[in-house]
């Protein structure tokens, strides 16, 4: 068997309003748009991903949050509804997917032989989170790919920056070792925004554009610092500023998505494609890719 | 105007261990038997409504109120998905809901409801109500935990809700959700090996519980920070629920109170508390706090500070005074303070005038819907019918001083500064409001009024 491989690492924050702004037939809210900046962010990165051969989408959001370890869904069909207890009025999605719980698992026993708190969530009445939910949709919305779904450990919570980053980095390695004795081809996705501090109040409607800006200029700096360190290919740099940026920005690579996705792909000195970047109530998001299909071939 | 109140308050954990597996351990256990006992009491008791505060449903637009009437789905839990599904079908006072809401905004809250199908009811709320009212034999109201609120945006939180008790004539019981100690042990245990945490964490723990087994709860509530920096996992929510549990009970410290139960639950302080509004007898303590009846915090941010529409603070204008305090006057703080040497309103026999009344609020003096132009005179958009709610508040508030309230109102006298403007949406805030008491009415074009305001009303209202 062909050893498996990660073909493309993706930063894809997952804010409902992307679908709700997408009207998807799965959403029940309707929109007159807004947040296009992101939206064509998600479409250059669809674009570059169509022509790359993947069989599973991996992804770990920080809206499935768990404090007993790292928890896999290993329910193969997952259909629900997912609504965002938090804009409820934004996001009410009726799913159906599929999930590679063959892959998860190995990802679970691998980071279980390396003495990971790990658990897998076999409960079918279980609900997807949103965060998965919105990532996965908008780098796939035709859902015809599998997808590992992976909760966010709260161990910045219990203990610290350096204690979730190296936990992170543990998980980042066992998916990377897993994925490639499963043999397949897989998409990762780190589902969170990057500065992190909302507006308290939402607009009317909530897509009026003529309000939406980043809260402040810190988050700003902190920003477009972070998105220049991923195109400039200094991943080392990003998690040894992580402690910083978690406090000073609130940024939500705080649950350990960005650094699991940089330690899967082996802290690459390649640079990152920035596909898009805008805010969302007041937190900053980019969309980054690391295509790496394409370095072996350089 | 009926009378409600607060006939008992709970402090519950939101863990399903006790729904789901009370079976697997001797302490779960007897936390469900103490869920047990609690329901019991409420049962025994004339309660007509649950409120609960849940520490597991966090909000970032200000606080949200569950507005279905009958909110149904599966639960399960992110992290214990292993012990089951609970199954939920609860019953939701929606008329409370959208008053308390309704007395959200008005206390200068950011707040809304909802009600979707699907909606995701947190783990404590649906452990809460499955274990204390299994049957919905009493109706429920549930509200979110906002992530960014302080003491301040809490205490405003249960004082429009208590507005509402008062103006329904509930007899509710306040139930606040949440561990003590919340740090959890972060692998998987057996039952048999649940302990709290840490030593720490226990002492702490104990600690609370003296507290509140004395009805000391706002001295609870004046340590929550301390509590939060000493024994609690920096989640999304702080120490909150204490506040809004004390401000509910008009943040007293002579409460009855028994602790029913108090056991680990995967390593977290989860204790079953009764307090009971009697008084302990033991003479209530300083209340040390700055009281706040309406929150004028961090809002509006949305808007760049030369385009604030929604609310600014009178930081200019006519200098204000203390309401004087002359024969028969009646004056209250809960309404903003004169622009001149007048009270507020002066009662003559079995009549009560008051002196004319803005939308001004008490304590910042902001302005519902906005000031109708900035310092530099050039105008703004306002919302006219925000401010004609805040003027029919400010009469309800010095009415209530005076021992009346807006169903006595039998005469109004309404100034505006932009009848062509205005008129149409004062109209429709009045319908709903005094236009169903009744009371006779002229309507006035002014020029100007000392204040940014568009709208003042004069009344004369009966004992």
């Amino acid at each position: 068997m062909a050893k498996g491989s990660i073909v493309a690492g993706c930063l894809a924050p997952h804010p409902p309003h992307l679908v709700y702004a997408d009207n998807p037939d799965q959403n029940e809210p309707v929109s007159e748009g807004g947040w296009e900046q992101l939206r064509w962010g998600y479409e250059r990165l669809r674009e570059s991903l169509k022509d790359v051969d993947y069989d599973v989408i991996v992804v770990l959001s920080p809206h499935w949050q768990t404090y007993v370890g790292t928890h896999f869904i290993g329910v193969e069909k997952c259909s629900s509804k997912s609504v965002d207890p938090v804009f409820p009025n934004l996001f009410r999605f009726n799913y159906d997917l599929t999930i590679d719980v063959e892959l998860a698992r190995a990802i679970h026993d691998q980071a279980k032989s390396e003495g990971m708190s790990v658990k897998m969530m076999e409960n079918p009445d279980f609900r997807v989170d949103y965060g998965t939910i919105v990532s996965c949709h908008m780098v796939r919305p035709e859902w015809d790919k599998p997808i590992v779904s992976i909760s966010s450990n709260r161990s910045l919570s219990y203990y610290s920056v350096e204690v979730m980053q190296e936990m992170m980095m543990e998980l980042g390695r066992s998916t990377a070792k897993a994925i490639e004795e499963s043999g397949k081809k897989c998409v990762l996705l780190a589902s969170n925004s990057l500065s992190h501090r909302h507006f308290v109040t939402e607009t009317n409607p909530p897509e009026d554009m003529s309000k939406e800006h980043i809260t402040s200029h810190a988050m700003h700096l902190w920003d477009m610092r972070m998105i220049e360190l991923m195109r400039s290919g200094k991943s080392q740099q990003i998690i040894n500023e992580m402690p910083e940026f978690c406090e000073q920005a609130i940024a939500e690579s705080d649950g350990g998505a960005l650094t699991w996705l940089l330690s899967a792909m082996d802290v690459p000195t390649e640079p990152a494609t920035l596909h898009g970047y805008g805010t969302i109530i007041g937190t900053g998001n980019a969309i980054m890719e690391w295509p790496c299909h394409t370095w072996g071939e350089q | 105007m009926m009378s409600g109140e607060i006939i008992k308050s709970l402090i519950v954990p939101p863990h399903p261990h006790p729904v789901l597996c009370p079976d697997k351990n001797e302490g779960w256990q007897r936390i469900r038997d103490a869920y047990d006992e609690a329901r019991r009491q409420i049962e025994e008791s004339d309660a007509d409504l649950i409120i609960i505060y849940s520490t597991l449903w966090p909000s970032v637009i200000g606080h949200q109120i569950q507005a279905d009437p009958n909110p149904e789905w599966v639960m399960v839990d992110a992290d214990f998905h292993d012990l089951g599904s609970i199954h939920y079908s609860l019953k939701i006072d929606t008329d409370f809901a959208h008053a308390w809401n309704k007395a959200n905004i008005s206390r200068g809250l950011e707040s809304r409801t909802v009600a979707y199908d699907g909606f995701p009811v947190d783990v404590g709320s649906v452990v809460a109500l499955e274990l204390l009212n299994p049957n919905n034999r009493i109706p429920a109201v549930i509200c979110s935990t906002n992530v960014y609120s302080n003491r301040a945006e809490t205490t405003v939180l249960a004082k429009s809700c208590m507005d509402v008790i008062k103006q329904q004539g509930k007899k509710a019981v306040a139930v606040s959700v949440m561990s003590l100690s919340n740090r959890m042990f972060t692998e998987a245990i057996e039952p048999h090996e649940d302990r709290i945490h840490s030593l720490k964490d226990d002492e702490w723990n104990q600690k609370i519980l003296e507290f509140l087994s004395e009805g000391r709860l706002e001295d609870i509530g004046q340590l929550s920070r301390t509590i939060h920096d000493q024994i609690r996992v920096k989640k999304v929510v702080a120490f909150k629920p204490m506040w809004w549990l004390s401000a509910m009970n008009d943040n007293r410290n002579d409460l009855t109170g028994k602790v029913l139960a108090y056991e680990p639950i995967h390593g977290a302080g989860a204790a079953v508390v009764v307090l009971d509004p009697q008084s302990n007898g033991t003479g209530d303590k300083e209340y040390d706090e700055d009281d706040v009846d309406f929150y004028g915090g961090d809002r509006n941010v949305l808007d760049s500070s030369e385009d604030e529409t929604e609310s600014s603070p009178l930081d200019s204008g006519p200098a204000l005074y203390d309401p004087v305090e002359g024969k028969n006057a009646v004056n209250t703080s809960k309404a903003p303070k004169p622009v001149g040497a007048y009270p507020h309103a002066r009662r003559e026999g079995d009549l009560i005038y008051l002196s004319g009344v803005g939308p001004r609020q008490p304590g910042d003096n902001s302005i519902p819907g906005g000031p109708i132009k900035d310092k530099a005179g050039n105008p703004l958009n306002y919302d006219i019918k925000a401010q004609t709610r805040a003027v029919v508040d400010n009469i309800a508030r010095i009415l209530e001083e005076a021992g009346s309230s807006l169903d006595n109102v039998i005469d109004v006298t309404s100034f505006l500064v932009d009848m062509d403007r205005d008129f149409s949406g004062y109209n429709e805030v009045w319908a709903e409001t005094l236009g169903k008491v009744g009371p006779t009415r002229t309507t006035l074009a002014i020029r100007a009024l000392p204040t940014p305001i568009a709208v003042e009303m004069k009344v004369i209202a009966k004992v």
